[in-house]
């Protein structure tokens, strides 16, 4: 949204923007990532409110210049709150012809391209299957967009000429010099990057002089070309007070662990198997040894999570990761865990399904595997965050519920918020909610492992203690005593226990809140997971444009919170968005008798706001 | 570090290592021995009953730990190693005890078994070997010898086993070893050499299953044939068996070959075993001949190798303390490098 205009200096005009959406596409080896993961650094340096989403390709390496290859950062910035990485983009930096091929279609019309004109030579033409002899950049198709070209190759390697560096470590420096670029033309200061290559480079000063070089000269290239271009000023957005980092929602899991195995005094044992797009949890955690952290990476799946298992018995703070596929084979075991009646953490970071499905897309259709996915009557506790750094306080939820409780929970996140990062104001470690841990001890009467308390959670008696010599394990036992037994009314009375227990969660967590419009109305937007950003954005923009809609959003979804089914019963109608066929629909229907609208998009890409606004549009009528 | 934790306390008795549970075996079963044993073998090696841990899977033998008074996990099939290898990543200190079968250990918890054993956590493996499912009523498991005639097989079975303490060796294990329900004495000597070892110490136990594969180890086990199928190795003795002593084994390059006492043969050429040595090692476990094969050689019992290797729990340990020695404060982690305040 462009609105005041200014005359600056030079060749350029200065506009203020209210938000930006910069999409940065090339080859997985042009630096796209670490480009946007820059820009997204400075940007938020400077107070903007920003949210990012990157875009890999399947393959690790696919041959460079073809459309599988092209790898994508999207950012999403701004002088108001933000909440999506944006519908569509601003600004579209091609780095390649198959870049631009790949991306044309999310650039919003009399958008900008910024290409590396070196991209577009015949081979990368060839590669991004134009027909022979056309080239996009001169053909008049992008008539409509404002088209600005660079031979970022060239200019780099002009830049360099005297660096005495070889050809293929010169164009290493590529990205920056379309970073530097970018700076310009949004006003940044180029220090965070200039810091950020000192602490990268720290033992090849030569390289740190060679990109500062190179990014200044990208700078620079904005001040003095003479094509006519604009420039945009994007002030600091209107953000709570307080200190910031930007953190992604893998990270931020990571973090939420540990911070909460912090807080119970107890260790943290992670089981688990590579798998994208979980396995940044395991990287992340594995650097954090010196907090007591084991991270243990199984043989398979199985072990990932029955290993975690061992170490719940054990007193460590167990815990589990993976994606659909891999918490399919999980299963068993957590059936187990239930039975056992052991804390134990299972996260699945949702990838789009079934089998190997979409492995680097987003997907929210694994709510019914963790709620129904096992045999037997198997209820286990179900959270969900809904942004990248609600992913830390879902990740410490879940691990409070699974030791105060004593039970399995399972963690929803999903790929877009995994991967997708954005400001976070971080909770001082004092304010964290405090979490109680008592392993057992012997006293005067026998031992009994599976006596109760009030939650209907057992003793944490560890190997170790005297006198707590005790045995557990999957087949059905009696109350109490924990002994085997294959009693009928002893096994439908442990059934409906075990259901209890979780039921009775609903008491020690938090209700939900209609967080945007009246608490009864027409019409009410209830989301869940990842979809929170693109249904926040939605319904604020729905609301200004003067509909009556309203929306709350579920973080707990087994079990659900107390007044639910009160608050859906406010309103005429309730939507439900879900990147699924309506998983989330069908359990409101199955508990509440309410009938939701459903907003259904399998496609591995989040919900635009847009989408969600024409179905509001159309619902209000 | 389990087996040097000493009991301050009056030394235990078996009976203190007996549970109030019933003990759910069929009659006559060859688990009933090795309960036995085992709770025989506790008070000896002097620790503490709470800081001993007994893990199963799925099968007959995997109901052990209930049976045992000392803590007890029976968890899922074919698991147990995985089980075992989280508790003893955390609780190094304790002494964790892993009961598994055939099918158990070798067929559904076969990539468990193998990772376990090159991993060498401090795990004492007691894999009862039957060579049938015994829980699911008689199918052929993965050690059944080819055409092994099963509910599942009532042609005989097509699948070659496997060669469990080959597979072991193959795996890295550290120390491998083989006894049976019917050598009460024999079990308990390598229970003790079991618990004594640093690493995973696999022990494979022959055990009848009277009800689904009687007779299966007879051979080895009755008197009439024990003598001359059996080959008791003992470190640094020679390889002796026969009814009066009068057989040995020595080795013709690679070639393992029977000869002669009582014929001349000199008992100083004989193969002497050296449980250190990998190659010799390697070609012991493959003494796997059908008693019924012409020229065949003995079954070996006791300890084919020991090998002393560093355990996975110790090194993750230490990596742990190594870096926990530099300090960890909560809200650095938490603020990161860059941070911006409005
Ligand atoms: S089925 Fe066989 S192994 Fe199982 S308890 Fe009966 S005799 Fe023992």
């Amino acid at each position: 949204m462009e609105t005041i205009e200014k005359k600056s200096a030079k060749n350029a005009e200065v506009k203020d923007a209210q938000s930006v959406v910069i999409l940065f596409a090339g080859d997985s080896g042009d630096g796209i990532q670490l480009t946007g993961s820059q820009f997204t650094n400075t940007a938020a340096l400077l107070g903007n409110d920003i949210s990012t989403f990157p875009n890999f390709p399947a393959e690790i390496r696919a041959p460079q210049g073809t459309l599988a290859g092209v790898s994508g950062f999207q950012l999403h910035f701004g002088s108001v709150n933000v909440y999506t990485a944006g519908d569509v983009c601003d600004v579209l930096v091609v780095m390649n012809a198959a870049a631009l091929k790949a991306n044309l279609k999310s650039l919003k019309k009399a958008g900008t391209i910024i290409a590396n004109s070196d991209g577009f030579d015949p081979k990368n033409l060839d590669l991004a299957k134009y027909p022979k002899g056309v080239n996009p950049l001169t053909d008049g198709s992008l008539e409509g967009y404002r088209v600005i070209t660079m031979d970022v190759t060239k200019l780099t390697r002009l830049c360099l000429a005297d660096s005495g560096m070889g050809t293929k470590d010169i164009d290493r420096s590529k990205n920056m010099f379309v970073l530097g670029f970018i700076y310009w033309m949004y006003n940044r200061d180029l220090n965070f990057t200039i810091e950020f290559l000192k602490e990268q480079f720290k033992k090849k000063p030569e390289l740190i002089d060679a990109n500062t070089k190179v990014l200044k000269a990208g700078y620079s290239f904005g001040d003095t070309t003479e094509t006519p271009m604009t420039r945009y000023n994007v002030k600091s957005a209107p953000m709570e007070k307080g200190t910031y980092r930007n953190i992604m929602g893998n990270q931020a899991a990571a973090l939420g662990l540990i911070a909460a195995a912090n807080k119970s005094g107890l260790k943290i044992f992670y089981g688990t198997y590579p798998i994208t797009p979980a396995s940044d949890i395991l990287h992340e955690l594995s650097k954090y040894k010196n907090f007591g952290v084991k991270t243990f990476q199984a043989e398979d799946e199985i072990a990932g999570i029955t290993s975690a298992i061992g170490a719940s018995f054990g007193g460590a703070l167990g815990i589990t990761a993976s994606s659909g596929p891999g918490i399919a084979l999980k299963g068993e075991a957590i059936g187990l865990a239930v039975m056992l009646e052991l804390p134990l953490v299972i996260i699945n970071v949702q990838r789009g399904g079934p089998s190997t499905g979409l492995p680097t897309k987003t997907e929210q259709a694994d709510l019914f595997q963790a709620l129904y996915g096992r045999n037997g009557e198997c209820p286990a506790v179900v959270v969900a965050a809904n942004s990248p750094s609600d992913c830390f306080t879902m990740a410490y939820e879940a691990c409070r519920i699974a030791v105060e409780h004593m039970i399995p929970v399972f963690l929803l996140t999903d790929g877009y918020i995994a991967n997708g990062s954005e400001p976070w104001r971080f909770p001082n470690a004092a304010d964290l909610k405090p979490i109680k841990v008592e392993f057992a001890k012997a006293g005067a009467e026998k031992f009994l492992p599976y006596k109760r308390d009030e939650k209907l959670s057992r003793p944490w008696a560890i190997p170790g203690t005297k006198g707590l010599e005790h045995r557990i394990g999957g087949i059905e036992k009696q109350n109490e005593t924990g002994n085997i037994s294959y009693d009928p009314e002893n096994h439908e009375f442990m059934v409906k226990l075990r259901q209890e227990k979780v039921d009775r969660i609903a008491n020690y967590i938090p209700e939900v809140k209609v967080e945007q419009g009246k608490e009864k109305g027409k019409l009410l937007v209830l989301g869940w997971g990842s979809t929170y950003g693109s249904i926040k954005t939605a319904v604020r923009d729905s609301l200004a444009a003067g509909i009556d809609v309203s929306q709350a959003h579920v973080k707990y979804m087994n079990p659900l919170p107390k007044n639910l089914g009160a608050i859906l019963k406010n309103f005429d109608k309730v939507l439900i968005p879900e990147m699924n066929m309506g998983q989330f629909a069908t359990v409101v229907r199955d508990r509440f008798m309410i009938d939701a609208i459903r907003l259904n998009k399998v496609q591995g890409m989040p919900f635009t706001a847009e989408e969600i606004i024409s179905k509001i549009k159309e619902l209000a009528k | 570090m389990s087996a040097e934790t000493t009991n301050p306390e009056a030394k235990l008795t078996a009976k203190e290592f007996v549970t109030d549970q019933d003990v759910r075996w069929c009659p006559g079963c060859g688990d009933y021995s090795i309960l036995k044993q085992v709770q025989s073998v506790m008070p000896e090696i002097g620790i503490k009953r709470e800081d001993i841990v007994f893990i199963s899977g799925i099968g007959c033998s995997s109901r052990f730990p209930y049976y045992m008074e000392t803590f007890g996990l029976h968890g899922i099939h074919g698991r147990a190693a995985a089980i075992s290898s989280g508790l003893k990543a955390v609780r190094p200190e304790l002494s964790v005890w892993m009961v598994t079968g055939d099918g158990d250990c070798l067929s559904i918890g076969g990539n468990h078994f193998i990772h376990l054993l090159r991993r060498n956590f401090d795990i004492k493996v007691l894999l009862f070997n039957n060579e049938i499912y015994g829980l699911t009523k008689g199918q052929y498991s993965p050690a059944s010898p080819l055409g092994k005639v099963t509910k599942s097989t009532p042609m005989g079975s097509v699948d070659h086993p496997f060669n469990p303490l080959a597979l072991a060796l193959g795996a890295d294990g550290t120390f491998i070893a083989r006894s049976m329900d019917r050598d009460p004495k024999h079990l308990r000597e390598i229970l003790m050499r079991a618990n004594k070892h640093r690493g995973t110490a696999l022990v494979e136990i022959y055990q009848n299953c009277n009800v689904f594969n009687d007779g299966a180890f007879e051979v080895f086990t009755e008197k009439s044939s024990k003598k001359m199928e059996t080959l008791f190795v003992e470190q640094g003795k020679p390889l002796i068996f026969g009814e009066n002593a009068d057989k040995g084994i020595k080795l013709d390059g690679f070639k393992p070959v029977i000869v002669d006492l009582a014929n001349g043969a000199s008992a100083n050429d004989l193969w002497i075993h050296d449980e250190t040595d990998a190659v010799k090692a390697s070609i012991l476990v493959r003494f796997f001949d059908k008693a019924d094969k012409p020229g065949h050689l003995p079954r070996p019992f006791g300890i084919f190798y020991t090998e002393d290797r560093f355990t996975y729990e110790d090194a993750l340990s230490a990596q742990v303390n190594e870096a926990m020695a530099k300090g960890a404060d909560l809200d650095a982690l938490l603020r990161g490098k860059n941070t911006w305040t409005i």
